[in-house]
């Protein structure tokens, strides 16, 4: 390793030599970076996953344009839209197609347990707007309480979830009438629901009571081949009566909805917050590792400058220093990351990976945070007489 | 550049700011010729120190003029005080040997410091250790050598580079009687082989006869001067 480095560096390796001088010292910052690399990677993991999780039940439908509410900040949020205003919206010539989508939880009651899903209530004869995937599905929803279940459903064990099939249903109850299961579909636990279920409008909102027809928590629309949905949405946000409306496209309302569950949501805030602080943490144990290890050598450094070393010479040890921390505490702090981010994907069934991407910004960050401190520690050092060091 | 390895004039410095500050040098005026061995003593707080820390590039000369090997170090950039410490050897009182490193690496950092390395560097480092009479102890770390041992890496680690002035102040406080001599008359013969100018503090009665030139301080001025002694 040594010479390794040496060949590196052209250079003795001073930092590696000192670093490992002290072994205590050295499995005290590496446990330290290691601890900050484990803390990042938790909420990172956390974080991607609830922007996977808010993704996902956007993936079941295939639209244009969205109209919902004015306080509509995610799909499950807000107010209804009054389904007059589809009708508003297929008058302009490029709106080629409009389906009103109903969502809401049901629960089911099992007897240890109770799976509470995020419902969506379709047309099943409007299929242009349902993702290919779940369309071939779809047929049972004709049938009155019929429904499709998330096959990822937290809970739902896969032995259960894989025997729903068309000729061996499943049946539960909500508000007192019998749903039946005939499905599985791919979905994915989410952060506000254990796993998600699609039937039909009708079926919807006779399991609902209270829901109107004419009230739908979202409008969809195709828009006609060749037509700019950004276009078509800013015409109809002039065109349609209601001007409080929330009129997107499809791709900006995933967009909005994940800044706003990143930005506004507790829970997007606590993970971005837990970054933040994973990174503060890692520079805070790196810079004092760092800079106790510059002062403790401080009368070495002395003696270097004295010998005609200069300032490059003092970073490139403390930055050498740094390079091997964020190396050291990277291996087992990626490891332990992502055993724990395996066995809270395990427990809580939350779409939570960890990418390449993810592991290469951490590594990095780390890097940085580790060359900073390393940076910020030879301050004192640059400033100083020789003869005042000693 | 003339045949002056130091020249100093007018030299005061002081410590500290406002009502604190102290003067602890007064008008000093040296010159130093090339290839000699000059010894520097007097009382304990008399400047020594401070003098050897100025004149050998390692403290900010405030005022006066040090000519240090043909170039003046009042208001010195920090290149040109990097460039200059290159070409200077130094010994302190502690030996101040990096901890981390063996015997060997310590005395390589003198050749490093020039861009030397590589085997040949490797081999000088050796050889210079074994001129001290460390040869067989390359690759102990300071830890593991006695404070003798490990002033005789220090000096090794000085003279490595080829310096054209050695600053020692007080090489041999550490060291036994013996040892003490020994490293002094190393540096002596070394230096003399090479033409190597040396200042050297000390207190030490037995090194006064093999110096070239004596000089005395007392509260920051320089009281007596005994020339040549050669
Ligand atoms: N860094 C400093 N800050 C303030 N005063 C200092 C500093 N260094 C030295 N002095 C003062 O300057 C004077 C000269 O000190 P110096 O260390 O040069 O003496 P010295 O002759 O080397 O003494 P010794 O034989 O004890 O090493 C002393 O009065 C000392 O207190
Ligand atoms: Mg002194």
């Amino acid at each position: 390793m040594s010479r390794l480095l040496a060949a590196l560096f052209g250079r003795l390796p001073i930092g590696w030599l000192q670093l490992t001088h002290s072994k205590g010292r050295l499995a005290a910052a590496v446990a330290g970076v290691a601890f900050a690399n484990v803390l990042v990677f938790v909420q990172l993991g956390l974080a991607s996953s609830m922007a996977t999780a808010t993704l996902r039940p956007y993936d079941f439908f295939n639209a244009d344009i969205m109209i919902s509410a004015q306080d509509a900040n995610a799909l499950t949020e807000g107010g209804n839209v009054a389904r007059q205003w589809m009708f508003q919206a297929l008058a302009d010539p490029d709106v080629v197609a409009a389906t009103p989508i109903y969502i809401g939880m049901m629960n089911w009651q099992q007897p240890d347990l109770t799976l509470a899903l995020l419902t969506f209530g379709i047309d099943p004869n409007n299929d242009a707007f349902i993702a290919p995937d779940i369309v071939r599905k779809i047929a049972p929803l004709r049938l009155q309480n019929g429904a499709i279940i998330d096959f990822n459903t937290r809970g739902l064990s896969p032995d259960v979830a894989a025997s729903i099939r068309p000729q061996s249903p499943q049946t539960f109850e909500v508000s007192g009438q019998t749903v039946t299961l005939f499905d599985t579909f791919q979905g994915g636990g989410g952060f506000g629901s254990d796993g998600h279920m699609i039937m039909s409008d009708q079926s919807f909102l006779a399991l609902s009571g209270g829901r109107s027809a004419g009230a739908p928590d979202h409008i969809l629309l195709h828009v006609a081949s060749g037509a700019d949905p950004a276009v078509v949405a800013d015409r109809l946000r002039g065109a349609i009566s209601d001007q409080s409306l929330r009129i997107r496209t499809y791709a900006a309302a995933i967009q909005q909805d994940i800044t706003y569950q990143s930005t506004q949501r507790p829970t997007g805030v606590i993970f971005g917050f837990g970054v933040v602080i994973g990174i503060l943490v890692g520079i805070v144990i790196v810079y004092q590792v760092l800079s106790t290890d510059v002062a403790d050598h401080m009368r070495e450094y002395a003696t270097f400058k004295a010998m005609g070393y200069g300032q490059w010479f003092f970073l490139g040890v403390v930055l050498e220093e740094a390079l091997i921390l964020a190396v050291f505490g990277f291996i087992p702090g990626s490891i332990i990351g992502y055993s724990m981010l395996s066995g809270m994907r395990e427990i809580t069934n939350l779409p939570i990976v960890l990418t390449g991407t993810m592991a290469f910004q951490v590594f990095f960050g780390t890097l940085a945070a580790c060359a900073i401190s390393g940076a910020l520690a030879t301050r004192k050092l640059a400033a100083a007489d020789p003869a005042d060091l000693f | 550049m003339g045949n002056d390895a130091l020249k100093v004039a007018g030299l005061n410095h002081w410590f500290g700011t406002g009502e604190a500050r102290k003067q602890a040098i007064y008008d000093f005026d040296l010159t130093i010729a090339r290839g000699s061995l000059t010894i520097l003593m007097g009382p304990s707080g008399s400047g020594k120190t401070t003098v050897l820390t100025l004149v050998g590039c390692l403290r900010d000369v405030q005022e006066g003029s040090v000519q240090l090997l043909g170039h003046e170090l009042h208001g010195a950039s920090r290149p040109m005080n990097e460039s200059l410490r290159k070409r200077l050897g130094f010994i302190f009182q502690a030996h101040n040997l990096h901890e981390s490193l063996t015997a060997e690496q310590n005395v390589m950092m003198g050749l490093q410091v020039h861009g030397l390395r590589g085997p040949t560097y490797t081999q000088a480092a050796r050889r210079a250790l074994e001129l001290v009479g460390l040869g067989d102890r390359m690759t102990y770390l300071p830890q593991n050598l006695s404070g003798g041992q490990k002033q005789r890496v220090a000096v090794a680690r000085a003279l490595v580079g080829n310096p054209d002035i050695i600053f020692a102040d007080e090489p041999t406080a550490a060291l036994d009687k013996e040892s003490g001599v020994n490293v002094v008359r190393m540096l002596k013969e070394l230096g003399r082989a090479r033409g190597t100018t040396t200042v050297m503090v000390t207190h030490d009665n037995r090194i006064l006869d093999m110096a070239d030139r004596i000089l005395t301080m007392e509260d920051g001025r320089l009281i007596k001067d005994s020339g040549s002694l050669v």
